[in-house]
């Protein structure tokens, strides 16, 4: 794991590596000043006079100086390294989500993959930060410190033997007790806040049956469970900063008083009064560096399990690739199923669709219908291979759609998807994801085949308008057009409109599909529609039910032979058929 | 610039005061603990100093019967502190960690309450994005600032006054030397500190774009793959992730180097000191100080070691300068949320149980099946009973969203109990604008709407939506079980009832094929689930609820018309003896309702039954025959 993710450190390595230098730099400057400030006063005690002084003074001002540099650069290196890390990883996680095909994007849920993309990824880069300032510094501190206090602290620094392990077990326990605890809060967490924006979606839901009391109490729970198990992870970890205190008086009260002892007993001779203050100088050191490296420790750890999600999306593989040699032209648009067979993942049961065989022959109009569940989705997502057929062949222009270029394939197979979305941006912008070098009379076109034109031009700023995120200030019917534009400007060999629409009007409706047939004569068409009427003029209409085809023919064969379709027909029509014959 | 600080210092006060509201007690046990620890903890020095000068004074003696006594006396009373300074230590930390997770919780709680009290138009009105990151960043922040800041500002607040009276004590001269350095480094942390924090907020901006920006993106990844558009949003993405990189680096640098910046200002000051120290002990200069120490090596010695300690402390300070300033902005926003003005509600006319006795209604507790509106009379203190029959009658009702806009011309209908209005037209037409107003989600501007003859804004409004139920188009469904999602029509449902409504709503049969039937989980709306069969779920929640007035907005608009046709029986019992006002671009639908409301632009041009409309030849017709255009 650390593998992958440290492949994303790349142009930042050269800075990944020399902050911890110049923090080495600037942790061994640091522990010289209190040397050499001590031997200056020292050197005041003994009455020496100013020239001294402000020797001992210029040395320190460039120790200062030197200090300042290594640590203001070291500053800067470490939050370019750790930001430019972040700034990477996220690149690569948006730029491998890219490359998804549909069956990795049904895997990952949307809101998950944002806090992957946000909140997960601040957390690492926090770590790495720490990682090459902290956690070079603590230990480097902590030996520095340690040998130190050996060296000028003499006999003395034994009790650090002693101390040193009792704290570090104490972290360790503390640790051990509270880690576990983090990681289950946390998912507590991140439930609560899904809670919360269920709600704010909801709110229509929550006004409409008074359940206001009932969410709050609802929500207050929830919020107390978080609370209660952060207060528990949160009131162990605070023992971490007495236990250190703890560890710091006991080195203290053993110095001052058995150290006072020796020096006295010995006249100066086991231990002397310069050991004395420099354990006292060092004990702050070595304990506090341990804590440090304790604090690193919890931080890495905690933003390890953030580590492994970034790195899931990261090595998510796509499940289609391009073909070795691909073609690229469709040389017209014909269709067919041989045997097709599909289901969404391995591990499902069911088959999606079955044994489908079906011939479309290239500008033919194919109306598809059938019942919630029949796979009519399912069954167009596999002529641009937004799946892979799980058996048998599908094939465009005579050509297994396998063998295509994917990006030549999209472009001659364009798809208004049931599920459609605009992106904030110009009605104009939006457009041009058909075509982006579209002129505007070609947009003007495109839409007045989608009867989008009529409505565009009332908004005060036409093809200009601004649409909000998830086209939220215009209507389902006018989204829908417009996403219908949109795909007409890929001027495609094959034309497929999943229920695109649903939320247009009849007449509207009526109107779009007899503009595509006259003004695009060539280009297959399919239409999926819960509407009779939307593929009564239909050359072939496909029933399907249950994955599998019921029925193909015409409006006036199905309606005479195939049951599913009469039933369906005479659910919408029955009060028609009564009034005409009124 | 001022009123922004008077902003700042308002809402540090509110924020203390609210988080004693919180916690009476303990909070002020915690800061008294802070104060006492920290006093505590600045005592030792001395003892140790006393005890070192006696060493220093006496080693060379040997004599460790002399001094013995008195240094073991000063160590009992270091024992004794630092017992006190460890106990009050464990309490403030323990209690701090309550007091931050518990006020958090709180906060949390007072907004998500306040949130239900708000008029939808917040909700309508407002990016879902930035009011979820009130909950997550913002309360975040002030975690930082609570727990660590707070405790950390107090502690080395008292300290940095102790050395101070301290320095005072022994050395006027030397102590305005450390105050000229206090002074410089003063000034860098407001302007690097200060830096930092801008570019702090800045990154929060830049992260809320990013979020947007990746939000949109992984809602239309699909429409990206069939355009091929995904080199182009991987250039725009690296637009903003570049943009976020460098507020993120710059906030970062300014944070990183502060610390070392200030720490060898400390170092040179420190010199400083020691210098200024050896000029006045070299040419005998009269000191000045509170002690009236004179001027000497037991001076300048434990001068330079305070000197030391204040300058770790104000580091300390600046070290939370970040967390200060980016706490703030967050309680701001967290306030925003707490004092957004909640929705109105005058209404006096309330919904109560009752009791038909010789053709009186009479209040009961119990529930009996009749419900009746009770209108107290303020002009002569009676009360008034009328039985919920359901019975919604609008008259020249005008409303506007934005004023200027108005949406809704002169619109008067009236829907006997029982009867099935429906509306028809174009989108934008005021269809949906006209369910809003009826649960008053939004007031109308001009007009009045009836409700069993009473006027709606005399209604509470919770019990006025009690009595309408709502089927819309986007369904949302909860976290839960299926049967939890049904029940929330109802929540003193029984399970059998909860399955009656699914029958009623012909949900019951892909109900049970789910893997776990009524108890399968649903998690995000239900993405488990086809809308269809999502939809369906919404109208066995209402159908539980039983109200008199039900509204279905769109509510079989991706129910194909196979299983709307069997959902149809189902729909038709549910409308049974019930007011229904229905939205429906499907005119199959729509046929059978009694009248047929159309809409155009906000007004009605068209209103009559089936056959009447479609004898009128007029909108209806042709929207109708529109479908048959082509045969």
């Amino acid at each position: 794991m650390i593998k992958d993710l440290a492949r994303s450190i790349r142009e930042y390595k050269k800075v990944s590596i020399i902050t911890p230098i110049l923090i080495s730099l600037e942790v061994v400057i640091e522990c010289i000043i209190p040397f050499i400030t001590a031997t200056l006063v020292n050197k005041i005690k003994d009455g020496c006079d100013l020239k001294t002084i402000i020797n001992y003074g210029i040395v320190l001002i460039v120790m200062a100086f030197l200090s300042l540099m290594f640590g203001a650069i070291a500053g800067s290196t470490a939050a370019t390294a750790s930001c430019g890390f972040a700034k990477n990883l996220r690149k690569d996680m948006f730029y491998s989500i890219q490359n998804y095909s549909f069956e990795n994007i049904d895997k990952f849920m949307t809101s998950s993959l944002i806090t992957r993309m946000t909140t997960d990824v601040t957390n690492v880069q926090h770590a790495y930060m720490m990682l090459i300032r902290i956690a070079v510094r603590a230990p480097l501190m902590l030996v520095f410190a340690f040998v130190m206090a050996f060296v000028m602290g003499g006999r003395m620094a034994w009790i650090f033997l002693v101390v040193v392990p009792i704290l570090a077990t104490g972290l360790i326990i503390i640790i051990y007790k509270a880690l576990p605890l983090f990681r289950k809060v946390f998912k507590k967490y991140d439930a609560l806040n899904s809670s919360i924006q269920e709600n704010i979606k909801g709110m229509r839901v929550v006004k409409s049956f008074v359940r206001e009391d009932y969410e709050e109490k609802k929500f207050e729970a929830a919020a107390e469970d978080v609370c209660a198990d952060f207060t528990r992870a949160e009131r162990i970890l605070a023992f971490n900063g007495p236990l250190m205190q703890f560890c710091m008086y006991v080195v203290m009260i053993f110095v001052l008083s058995f150290g006072s002892y020796t020096i006295i007993t010995s006249r100066g001779l086991d231990f002397d009064i310069g050991q004395f203050s420099a354990i006292l100088t060092y004990n702050f050191m070595i304990l506090s560096s341990l804590m440090m490296l304790s604090m690193v420790f919890v931080m890495i750890t905690m933003a390890s399990e953030s580590a492994k999600r970034i790195v899931e999306v990261i090595n998510e593989k796509s499940t289609l690739t391009n073909p070795e040699n691909p073609i690229y032209t469709v040389s017209d648009g014909s269709i067919s199923f041989e045997n097709v067979s599909f289901k969404y993942s391995e591990k499902a049961e069911r088959m999606a669709l079955a044994n489908i065989n079906l011939q479309i022959k290239s500008g033919e109009t194919i109306g598809i219908i059938g019942g919630t569940g029949s796979s009519k989705t399912s069954l167009v997502q596999l002529i641009p291979r937004l799946y892979d057929a799980t058996e048998g062949v599908v094939k465009v222009g005579g050509v297994d759609v396998r063998n295509y270029d994917l990006e030549t394939l999209r472009n001659e197979v364009a798809v208004v998807l049931q599920k459609n979305v605009l992106f904030s941006g110009t009605i104009k912008e939006n457009l041009r994801w058909g075509n982006k070098d579209a002129t505007d009379e070609e947009l003007i076109e495109a839409c007045k085949l989608a009867c989008a034109h009529e409505f565009i031009s009332q908004f005060p700023k036409g093809y200009d308008t601004y649409i909000e995120q998830g086209g939220t200030n215009v209507s389902g019917g006018q989204r829908q057009r417009l996403c219908i534009a949109r795909a007409l400007l890929k001027k495609p060999k094959v034309l497929i409109l999943d229920d695109s629409t649903s939320a247009v009007d009849t007449k509207t409706d009526a109107k779009i599909r007899k503009a595509l047939k006259e003004y695009m004569p060539k280009t297959t068409k399919i239409i999926i529609a819960q509407r009779t009427a939307s593929v009564e003029d239909a050359d072939r209409i496909i029933v399907l039910d249950g994955g599998t085809v019921n029925g193909i023919g015409t409006h006036e064969q199905l309606l005479a032979e195939n049951t599913i379709y009469r039933e369906i027909y005479f659910s919408q029509n029955k009060a028609g058929v009564q009034s005409e014959i009124k | 610039m001022k009123s922004n600080k008077k902003s700042k210092k308002s809402i540090i006060a509110r924020l203390f005061k609210n988080i004693l509201e919180f916690y009476p007690v303990m909070f002020p046990v915690a800061v008294v603990c802070i104060l006492f620890n920290a006093t505590i903890s600045s005592i030792p020095a001395i003892f140790m100093q006393n005890v070192i000068a006696i060493v220093e004074d006496s080693w060379r003696d040997g004599n460790w019967n002399l001094v013995g006594g008195k240094i073991l006396s000063f160590v009992g009373i270091l024992v004794t502190l630092y017992v006190l300074s460890l106990l009050s230590g464990i309490a403030y930390n323990q209690l701090m960690a309550i007091i931050t997770q518990g006020t958090l919780k709180k906060f949390r709680v007072k907004m998500f309450a306040k949130m239900q009290t708000l008029p939808i138009k917040y909700v309508d009105t407002h990016n879902h994005g930035d009011i979820m990151s009130v909950y997550t960043n913002d309360i975040d922040t002030l975690r930082q600032m609570i727990s660590q800041s707070f405790p950390q500002l107090l502690l080395s607040g008292i300290t940095v006054f102790t050395v101070f009276s301290i320095m005072l004590y022994f050395c006027l001269w030397l102590t305005i030397v450390v105050l000229l350095g206090v002074i410089v480094m003063f000034f860098v942390t407001k302007r690097v500190g200060g830096g930092s924090a801008k570019y702090f907020i800045r990154q929060q901006k830049a992260l809320g774009r990013m979020e947007g920006f990746v939000e949109e993106m992984m809602n239309g990844q699909k429409v990206i793959k069939v355009f091929c558009h995904e080199e182009e949003s991987k250039a725009d993405f690296d637009i903003i992730n570049e943009a976020l990189f460098d507020d993120a680096r710059k906030a970062n640098r300014y944070a990183n180097i502060l610390a070392p910046i200030l720490n060898n200002i400390g170092n040179v000051l420190y010199v400083f000191v020691a210098i200024a120290g050896g000029v006045l002990l070299v040419t005998n200069a009269p000191n000045v100080s509170i002690s009236g120490l004179a001027m000497g090596i037991s001076i300048v010695v434990p001068f330079l070691n305070m000197t030391k300690q204040f300058v770790g402390n104000i580091n300390q300070v600046s070290q939370q300068i970040n967390a200060v300033v980016m706490g703030l902005a967050g309680a701001q926003r967290i306030y925003e949320l707490v004092d957004e003005e909640p929705e109105h509600d005058n209404g006096y006319v309330t919904l109560v149980n009752a009791r038909e006795e010789n053709g009186q209604l009479i209040e009961c507790e119990e529930r009996t099946g009749i419900w009746a509106w009770k209108h107290p009379h303020s002009s002569d203190g009676s009360v008034t009973y009328t039985k919920l029959t359901g019975d919604v009658r609008l008259h020249e009702v005008d409303f506007e969203y934005e004023e200027g806009k108005p949406v809704l011309h002169d619109i008067s209908l009236y829907a006997k109990p029982g009867q099935k209005v429906a509306f028809v037209g174009a989108t934008g037409a005021g269809k949906t604008t006209i369910t809003n107003l009826l649960n008053r989600f939004y007031d109308i501007a001009d007009g009045k709407i009836r409700y069993d003859g009473i006027n709606i804004n005399k209604i509470k409004k919770s019990d006025l939506r009690r009595a309408i139920g709502v089927v819309l188009q986007d369904t949302n469904l909860f976290t839960g079980t299926v049967m939890d999602n049904i029940r929330y029509g109802k929540l003193d449902a029984t399970d059998e009832e909860c399955i009656e409504a699914a029958k009623l709503a012909g949900a019951d049969g892909f109900i049970r094929r789910l893997p776990d039937g009524y108890q399968t989980m649903l998690t995000e709306n239900g993405a488990n689930l086809s809308q269809g069969q999502r939809q369906l779920i919404s109208i066995a929640r209402v159908a539980v609820a039983n109200p008199p007035v039900m509204i279905l907005d769109e509510a079989t608009s991706s129910i194909d018309t196979r299983t709307e046709a069997i959902v149809q029986r189902g729909m038709d019992a549910l409308m049974e003896g019930r007011t229904v006002f229905v939205i429906a671009h499907r005119l199959s639908t729509v046929k059978n309702a009694d009248v047929i409301i159309v809409l155009d632009h906000g007004r009605i041009i068209e209103r009559g039954n089936h056959e009447e409309l479609i004898a009128q030849k007029g909108q209806y017709y042709q929207l109708y025959t529109g479908a048959f255009e082509l045969e």
